[in-house]
């Protein structure tokens, strides 16, 4: 089989102590495009890899702005503009009263933002993925814990990547194809 | 079954987790629960019950949507009966859900671990009831759309943004959906290990669409955990206030025992208190008849019957500040509602109230009434009751008597508004059960983190 022909290598440690020591020594010797795969946030494995940056949080501010400065104009157009009443003599625009307002539309925008940009973000929902196509890759979302490096990273070679993987001792290594 | 609980020496807390688990047991206990094609007895007597009591709400809803709120037993002066008396204690009740998935989770309270997900489901069942309250107390609800919301129409007119009941569609809306967000987030790995363990090809593909295609990625995971604890942190405001928003409802009026200041943190209080008595309501059966002792360990008892006592007390502060401040503010009004709640006609309802929220729950002092399960369900029951108690004193007992003492009147509830209230309970047990059916009661996901091998060794 040809290097094309292949998403990745796909090594399956059995404990989260051997998968990053892979991981990292997967990285120090050059690889840059690979992923782990476990059953429960593995904050080292992302270390790992060099992933513990994200832009989440970017996104959830975008989503509280929005929300903050959508439900303000709001109030203030419908009670100062579209149906101005007045209300115990109280001016138009009261912004004290509108705070509350401000603040829940505020965290709902954020929490949107939270949800649905993070799912974005990881380019969720995505019905297929080839590294379902690993023979033991259900126990991923189990008890096992999963190294794979793609054959897009410019140092990948079949014999070279199996190698590396090999000196850390995995359960197995297989080849996952497209 | 698993085995009965042992209470450790004097001096030894009880663990988290019962010992011996492993991230394959934990995954087969949990997703066995969903996965298994016995659906236990008990589990279809429930929702047999819970079902005729939801086919009684839709009777009972129906008939008012007929013939209008007249059927209640609300009348002048007392507008607010059993609908806002419900309502507050449902929302009261969905409070600990998100509390226990938040605030503890900023805490890094561990524990929260097994039970959240059950919690945050509660939260969105009992925010539900709640919801249905406002809707079916306007009588019309078809027409409540633009009442409630600011929906363009052709009249041009729109909600008045400076009353409190509007603050409180916009937080009790975004409480939902919060709620559900955080639920549904959480859910999303524990789809996936249910796609990944499914028998059939069927349970296989619905379980495979709720994943979305999970795959545990670091990359994913890393941005998951960012966003869960973003969550966390806005809901934890969130929830403060939607309580808060709630008791302005009252406190912005000038009735007599409403108009006091310090009704946000006594009414955020209260549904905390009676959020945990919900919590463990439910999570004593559940762990004894599906035998999860490991998972929900006397532990978690314990620790909800603590913050329990702490919210009650709190509570009991209250209700002492309320007497105190119509005093101390010798307004002739004030004193009236105060010698009304000792001496009124309904006084009965204030007694049993200070019984079942003050003196009963001062046993969850002894550590025996905290490590008995049975004990403490009938604690949470009593407090359950005294908080419904509470929410009939305030809106009742403020209402019956103002200023005038000729438009002074009493409430007695109707058959009617019997049945709405039982049927939400019906309503709520019936999606509890069915969610416990279809989805992990306890977090899959969360619970592996907690076992001794998922520590990696330097």
């Amino acid at each position: 089989m040809t290097a094309g022909a292949i998403y990745g290598l796909m090594a399956e440690f059995e404990t989260p102590t051997e998968l990053v020591e892979a991981a990292k020594g997967a990285y120090a010797a050059g690889y840059r495009k690979m992923d782990t795969y476990t059953p429960y946030p593995l904050e080292e494995a992302a270390e790992a890899i060099g992933a513990h940056h994200n832009r989440v949080s970017l996104v959830v501010l975008v989503g509280a702005m929005l929300g903050m400065i959508g439900g303000y104009s709001l109030e203030y157009w419908v009670s100062a503009v579209a149906y101005p009443i007045n209300v115990g003599g109280k001016p138009f625009h009261s912004w004290p009263a509108f705070i509350p307002v401000t603040f829940e539309c505020a965290i709902l925008g954020a929490c949107l933002a939270a949800v649905f940009g993070m799912l974005a973000l990881n380019g969720l929902p995505q019905p297929y993925h080839p590294v379902f196509n690993s023979p033991n890759f259900v126990r991923a979302s189990r008890d096992r814990f999963f190294l794979c490096i793609e054959s897009q990273d410019p140092r990948f070679s079949p014999s070279d990547t199996r190698k590396l993987l090999e000196s850390y001792k995995p359960e197995e290594i297989t080849e996952v194809p497209y | 079954m698993a085995a009965p609980d042992i209470l450790p020496p004097k001096g030894v807390r009880p663990p988290i987790i019962g010992p011996g688990q492993t991230f394959g047991t934990i995954t087969d206990r949990i997703a066995g629960i969903v996965l298994t094609k016995h659906t236990p007895i008990f589990w279809v007597m429930i929702v047999a019950i819970a079902a005729a009591l939801f086919g009684m709400l839709q009777t009972a809803v129906g008939y008012l949507l007929v013939k209008g709120t007249g059927i209640w037993g609300i009348t002048i002066p007392i507008g607010w009966g059993f609908a806002i008396v419900n309502f507050v204690w449902w929302i009261g009740i969905g409070h600990a859900g998100t509390l226990i998935s938040a605030i503890l989770l900023l805490f890094k309270q561990t524990w929260r671990t097994s039970i959240n997900r059950f919690a945050e489901a509660m939260t969105i069942f009992a925010v539900m009831q709640a919801g249905l309250f406002p809707l079916i107390h306007t009588g019309r609800p078809w027409l409540a759309a633009y009442w409630l919301f600011p929906i363009p129409n052709t009249m041009g007119v729109w909600p008045q943004f400076r009353s409190p009941l509007i603050w409180d569609v916009f937080a009790v809306s975004t409480y939902f959906t919060a709620s559900f967000l955080f639920w549904g987030i959480g859910l999303i790995p524990d789809f996936a290990t249910l796609r990944d363990s499914a028998k059939t090809l069927v349970v296989r593909r619905i379980y495979g669409m709720l994943a979305m295609g999970w795959r545990g990625s670091a990359k994913h995971w890393n941005r998951y955990e960012t966003a869960y604890m973003l969550l966390a942190g806005l809901c934890t405001p969130l929830v403060l206030s939607v309580h808060s928003v709630v008791s302005l409802d009252f406190a912005v009026s000038v009735v007599p025992g409403w108009h006091t200041t310090f009704f946000p943190p006594y009414f955020v209080a209260g549904a905390i208190y009676s959020g945990f008595a919900m919590v463990l309501m439910l999570a004593i059966p559940f762990r004894y008849l599906y035998g999860m002792q490991d998972f929900i360990t006397l532990r978690h008892l314990q620790n909800c019957g603590k913050l329990m006592l702490a919210t009650g007390q709190i509570v009991a502060y209250s209700y002492g500040m309320e007497m105190f401040i119509g005093w101390y503010s010798q307004d002739k009004y004030e004193l009236a509602m105060v010698n009304n709640r000792l001496h009124g006609p309904y006084s009965f309802y204030y007694y049993m109230l200070i019984l079942c929220n003050i003196l009963i729950p001062q046993s969850l002092w002894f550590n025996s009434v905290r490590s008995s399960p049975w004990k403490l369900f009938l604690v949470s029951v009593v407090v359950n009751t005294g908080m419904w108690l509470e929410r009939f004193v305030i809106v009742v007992m403020s209402l019956q008597r103002d200023f005038i003492p000729s438009s002074w009147g009493m409430y007695w509830f109707t058959k009617w508004d019997m049945m709405i209230f039982i049927g939400t309970m019906g309503f709520f047990t019936l999606l509890f059960f069915i969610f416990i059916r279809l989805m992990p009661a306890i977090s899959i996901f969360e619970m592996r983190t907690l076992s001794p091998q998922a520590k990696v060794k330097e």
